[in-house]
């Protein structure tokens, strides 16, 4: 990250995020339809999921086909199981250790042994499910286009009631935990952005929708969304009508607030945060939030579950052209697939939440900056660092990965 | 696995990402292992974050752990740590491309008292994580050399449990 100071004030902040190469949307030219969920779950290991899930509906949408019933509400289940284990680890792991005065998990295990025992625990609930849905843990391997290769027994599905229903309750402590952190004052007007169905929390489908008045189909992201290359970083920068906007649970929890679920409606208005949530300190708690509702929404979808008699409908590929969204622990993930009459992939587009953020980040650390320049160097990276881990994003994964820079403009 | 009256449970795990070049070490061993040691012992292929390790060692008395490492040393270098001894890393480090790494779950997991009885961790020396490439020649022969060393560490193991 490299800051630059004119006569103490800052003239610019450049956050330079050395993504690996965009090699995924290269390596999908020319491969079979059929292949491209098992490919797109290695790009992330901690939300394979997402980029199965924004796969199969872009080619589905390619193809002219739509998914019914309890498909459609086992892949609502899936992507409970990736939000309640990415959710988890970031709140418990990775976040919680910046409000409570840690370096990281490690260190506060030693103090807070029953909250980090606990957030294990929760990360294991969804790690359960992903296994039972998914059959590996990790990268899944029975999500295709058109449904699952196969589906699970009524009776699979219940044996994890129990162990859910212990989830859910420690979830609602998690957000009573969370919400109790003391939290810098720090306040931002954003533009928040998130699929915005009518009738659900969102996952897999719904038009986008910006707190600024946006209603667009996935099928439109491009022309209101633009990414594009800024010479100082190999990550693609994303703006909304030329600024930047904000992506993942706060900017979720704004647009659908409405459509929670009970417990999870309940604990958040407990917390008296209010909406909008403008301060970047308290995503952990609408992300905790999330946490409870995809709790509940996995224990409605296992109670009402009915076996289908197919596990994926049948699908017959066609030359065009497939858009979808969903919405990935960190945000919204939009992809774009042109097909040939075959089901070769001609061309792939991802654009992944983190590089949404991206620009959002860097407004949040040109206004946080000024608090922080007469501290050491190092204090005021570990400062900045705190402002990046509430965005969730890939590269919060490493406790300590800021490097700072501060030089004095030249004109 | 089931456990029987005095037999501790053994489980070898190979942690790393297929897709990330060298960084696929742990895993190869891991498949090869699978075929060298037979049904008797559970061979598991961790990929993705860390902590999913903390889950895979629960209840098991005797983990054996396969993971890339950079330490500085020649590529296809193999080294053995006995995690059950030693708290600190010294020069040789877990090396993960993702995530909250080996290293952070294995102290994680000191930290919780949840580590197991015996912890054997076997690093092999990497050069390179690049997406997309292949192992590289030097790191495919220290494969060959980390299973024939877990292959005897198994069988020494096996033999105290006989006593």
């Amino acid at each position: 990250m490299r800051v630059t100071v004119k006569d103490g004030e800052v003239r610019d902040v450049e956050l330079r995020i050395f993504e690996p190469p965009r090699y995924f949307e290269a390596f999908l030219v020319g491969r079979h339809y059929a292949e491209v969920p098992d490919i797109v779950a290695r790009i992330c290991g901690i939300c394979p999921v997402a980029y199965q899930m924004s796969a199969v509906h872009a080619l589905e949408q390619a193809f002219g086909i739509l998914v019914p019933g309890p498909i459609r509400d086992l892949r609502r289940l899936l992507y409970c199981a990736e939000w309640i284990e990415s959710h988890a680890l970031h709140v418990y792991m990775l976040h919680a250790p910046d409000f409570l005065g840690y370096d990281g998990a490690i260190d506060m295990a030693k103090d807070h042994r029953d909250a980090v025992t606990r957030g294990l625990r929760l990360k294991r609930a969804g790690n359960r499910l992903l296994a039972l849905l998914g059959g590996r843990s990790v990268h899944p391997v029975s999500v295709k286009v058109g449904g699952f290769s196969r589906v699970p027994t009524r009776h699979e599905l219940q044996g994890l009631t129990d162990e859910l229903l212990w989830a859910r309750d420690a979830a609602i402590e998690t957000v009573q935990w969370v919400a109790g952190f003391e939290k810098p004052a720090f306040r931002q007007d954003y533009t928040f952005a998130a699929l915005a169905p009518e009738d659900e929390y969102p996952f897999n489908e719904g038009p986008i929708r910006s707190s600024r008045g946006l209603h667009i189909e996935a099928c439109d992201f491009e022309h209101h969304f633009t990414e594009s290359q800024v010479p100082y970083s190999t990550a693609l920068h994303s703006t909304l009508n030329g600024a930047s906007y904000l992506v993942g649970p706060a900017a979720r929890l704004h647009l659908n607030a409405s459509r929670l679920s009970p417990l999870a409606k309940h604990a958040w208005e407990e917390t008296s945060l209010g909406l909008p949530v403008f301060n970047p300190f308290n995503t952990i708690v609408a992300r905790s939030v999330e946490i409870l509702f995809a709790l509940e929404e996995a224990l409605r979808v296992i109670q009402a579950y009915e076996m289908p008699r197919s596990p994926s409908v049948s699908v017959t590929p066609r030359a065009g052209v497939g858009m979808a969204c969903t919405e990935a622990p960190r945000g919204m993930l939009y992809h774009r697939y042109a097909v040939d009459e075959q089901g070769t992939i001609r061309e792939a587009k991802i654009i992944p939440p983190t590089s949404q953020n991206q620009r959002r980040i860097e407004d949040d650390l040109r206004a946080f900056v000024p608090q922080v320049l007469n501290l050491s160097t190092k204090e005021a990276a570990l400062a900045c660092e705190r402002v990046i881990r509430c965005y969730d994003p890939c590269i919060s994964c490493a406790t300590h990965f800021l490097r700072l820079e501060v030089c004095e403009a030249t004109t | 696995m089931t456990k029987r009256a005095g037999m501790e449970t053994i489980r070898v795990i190979g942690v790393g990402n297929a897709w990330r070049g060298d960084d696929a070490v742990g895993l190869q061993a891991a498949c090869r292992l699978r075929e060298r040691l037979g049904p008797s012992v559970e061979v598991i292929e961790a990929e993705g974050d860390g902590l999913a390790l903390l889950n895979l060692m629960e209840g098991i008395d005797h983990v054996i752990l396969i993971d890339a490492a950079k330490g500085g040393g020649r590529p296809g270098t193999t080294v053995r740590l006995d995690l059950s001894m030693e708290s600190r890393w010294g020069t040789v480090v877990p090396c993960s491309t993702h995530a909250i790494g080996v290293a952070d779950a294995i102290d994680l997991a000191r930290a919780l008292g949840r580590l197991p009885k015996r912890i054997i961790l076997y690093g092999i020396e990497i050069e390179s994580v690049e997406s997309g490439a292949s192992l590289s020649e030097p790191v495919r022969e220290g494969i060959d050399a980390v299973v024939e060393q877990v292959h005897q560490e198994v069988e020494r193991s096996r033999c105290m449990n006989c006593i």
